[in-house]
């Protein structure tokens, strides 16, 4: 008897129960099938940026000084040695590009933490600060944004050395701004709610009210823009290093790869296309994610 | 009105004046001795030395010289290039132009087509079109496009032979500046063929910085217009049986274009920044190469006039934007 009242008991909270938080997610995301599809490229840039070393043919930096500026397999004078030919140097395209997702996908992480834990703190603390605080804050944000992106990150790196690292850094910095903005403006609304009020009065302290009660509320527009600046840092750190104020040669980055072809543009298309290529479908995937993540989280937002 | 303006202007100023501490600031922290950077090559006397040193300011407090960069800039003064030994605000002027010529020309095709794509989308909400031009769209949005600029020479200049590499006129072109703008400028010296030769330079390096902004307007407009076709008015609109191309043309796209206007005036920091890499890509001798080889020069004077007057460049922009927004929509002076 027991037993059975135990039973009926389950299924009844099995069948009331709203799907988990995770399926929800996924039913919306799915939704929007080239968001589905940018996840999928993603994951496979990602797989190929953590199995570089196995998936390479060649090292990165081997020259092949007898196959200089070979054409990709599928043109006269290519050969499946190369499959997509090699550059001034002898060194194999492919080798180099799978390589230089490492590079991407490190720039991107790196600076979307950096900028987005950075900005969501100060973004916390000027809606919560007093008045005059938050407006310091909020002009100084102003400031940054006052300059175009690119070039005050090209002038940070002039100052700080020209680094990948040096780089990413300016990069974040030039980034953060957006999350400190978009923090405030959902910690203004949500902070007059009727949760925060009663959590208030319960007696929690102003860290908990920042972190633990107010902060996850915030997080929806939060995440999208983080999947957007991942494209941005991608995108901003290969310009970067396309002026030669990123990474430096002979490292297999793709904007890097790009400026050491500059001279080749008119005789050997290849050494131009594929590193483009690379960049453009990478951030093609994050942002048709994005616009995915942006449906699936932000309801508000929602496909317009 | 004028409170909202008043109030715009009072955050204009702490704005221009960080813009400027943070540009001469950077000069500051900049690795090397500029005056020994100036010298080169050819090194300096001790005595010249401390000379150079008084004479530029660089024995005064940090807070002396940051007074006197700031009252400098106010009176057009922003001090000499190391490197041509010119005012860095007649060099800027000089170049300026250019910059705006391409930047027009960009902008006037990102408008011209990304408004009417944006509109064909969104009156083809979820059909063959919307989704064919949104993908374009997105490809544009994601394009890198120093990258972009390097395939339109392959083809357009290495296959087809049609457009120049670089530079803004023919070679065998000669003729006074009289606007700084080289499309007048050629049609006003009446050679032939200059006109031609000027649009073919200037054809390429357009396109590619039109790139983003066409994409953002075109996102924008199909957006704004999705919006404002829900609305009660557009249904009395078509229950009172005007024509489609009334109603969305008049009735809709009217009252979306305010928020895609905003969207043009926020493009010009992406347009400058596009210029940086349009421009020391098709050597077109504007601002953009200029601050890139100026980085590169450690011509410090100039990096830190270029970007105290770019900052500022934009800033205007957007402030006049934003006044142009109070103007045309009651609804946000009040906030």
């Amino acid at each position: 008897m027991a037993d059975a009242s135990a039973q009926t008991g389950k299924t009844m909270v099995g069948a009331d129960r709203r799907p988990g938080r995770l399926k929800e997610f996924w039913s919306y995301f799915s939704e929007n099938r080239g968001a589905v599809f940018g996840l999928y490229v993603f994951a496979a840039f990602l797989l190929v940026a953590i199995l570089a070393p196995l998936l390479a043919p060649y090292d990165p930096s081997a020259q092949f000084r007898d196959h200089t500026l070979q054409p990709p397999v599928w043109q006269a004078g290519g050969s499946w040695e190369f499959p997509l030919g090699t550059d001034a140097v002898g060194r194999d395209m492919l080798s180099r590009l799978i390589h230089g997702a490492r590079f991407s996908f490190f720039v991107g992480i790196v600076v979307v933490v950096v900028a987005a834990s950075g900005g969501i703190i100060v973004g916390l603390v000027a809606g919560f600060a007093p008045k005059w605080l938050d407006t310091l804050i909020m002009r100084l944000m102003d400031i940054i944004l006052a300059f175009p992106s690119l070039l005050l990150a090209l002038v940070l790196v002039a100052v700080l050395g020209p680094t990948l690292l040096n780089a990413m850094i300016a990069i974040a910095l030039v980034l953060q701004p957006h999350y400190v903005r978009l923090t405030r403006a959902s910690v203004l609304s949500e902070r007059s709610k009727d949760y925060v009020t009663a959590s208030r009065v319960a007696g929690a302290g102003r860290e908990r009210l920042m972190f633990i009660t107010v902060l996850p509320n915030c997080l929806a527009p939060i995440i999208v823009q983080a999947a957007l600046s991942f494209s941005t840092a991608i995108l901003d750190a290969a310009a970067l290093g396309f002026l030669g104020m990123g990474a430096q040669p002979p490292t297999p980055e793709w904007g890097t790869m790009l400026a050491d072809a500059r001279e080749f543009v008119l005789r050997a298309w290849w050494v131009v296309t594929f590193p483009g290529l690379a960049i453009l479908v990478t951030v093609l995937a994050i942002n048709l994610m994005g616009d995915g993540l942006r449906d699936a989280l932000d309801p508000k937002l929602k496909r317009s | 009105m004028l409170k909202f303006a008043l109030s715009r202007l009072g955050t204009f100023v702490p704005t221009f004046l960080g813009v400027t501490l943070i540009s001469f600031a950077f000069i500051r922290v900049l690795p090397g001795d500029p005056i020994i950077v100036m010298a080169g090559e050819r090194g300096l006397s001790e005595e010249r030395y401390e000379a150079l040193r008084a004479q530029y300011g660089f024995d005064d407090p940090i807070w002396v010289q940051f007074w006197d960069y700031l009252t400098g800039i106010l009176q057009g003064d922003l001090g000499t290039s190391f490197v041509t030994n010119r005012p860095v605000w007649d060099e800027f002027f000089a170049l300026f132009p250019a910059t705006v010529e391409l930047s027009l020309c960009a902008i006037v095709i990102a408008i011209v087509l990304g408004i009417p794509a944006g509109v064909i989308a969104a009156v083809n909400r979820g059909k063959f079109y919307d989704r064919a031009l949104m993908s374009t769209a997105l490809v544009g949005y994601s394009m890198p496009i120093f990258w972009w600029a390097l395939l339109l020479i392959i083809v357009f200049s290495g296959n087809l032979g049609w457009t120049p590499v670089s530079g803004r006129i023919g070679l065998l072109y000669y003729f006074d500046d009289v606007t700084g703008f080289m499309l007048i400028d050629s049609l006003l010296s009446g050679a032939d063929g200059a006109f031609g030769s000027a649009v073919s330079h200037l054809i390429l390096p357009s396109i590619a910085l039109s790139t983003i902004p066409l994409a953002v307007i075109a996102r924008q407009t199909r957006s704004a217009m999705l919006e404002v076709l829900s609305e009660d008015y557009i249904r009395t609109a078509r229950a009172k049986g005007l024509s489609p191309s009334r109603v969305n043309g008049l009735h809709a796209l009217r009252n979306a274009m305010i928020p895609v206007i905003t969207v043009i005036g926020l493009s010009v920091g992406t347009l400058m920044a596009g210029a940086i890499l349009t421009e020391t890509i098709f050597s077109w001798p504007g601002i953009g190469k200029w601050m890139v080889d100026s980085i590169f020069r450690r011509d410090y004077p100039v990096v830190q006039g270029g970007l105290v007057m770019i900052a500022v460049i934009v800033m205007v922009v957007n402030l006049v934007v934003d006044l142009m927004y109070g103007l045309i929509n009651p609804k946000i002076r009040n906030r």
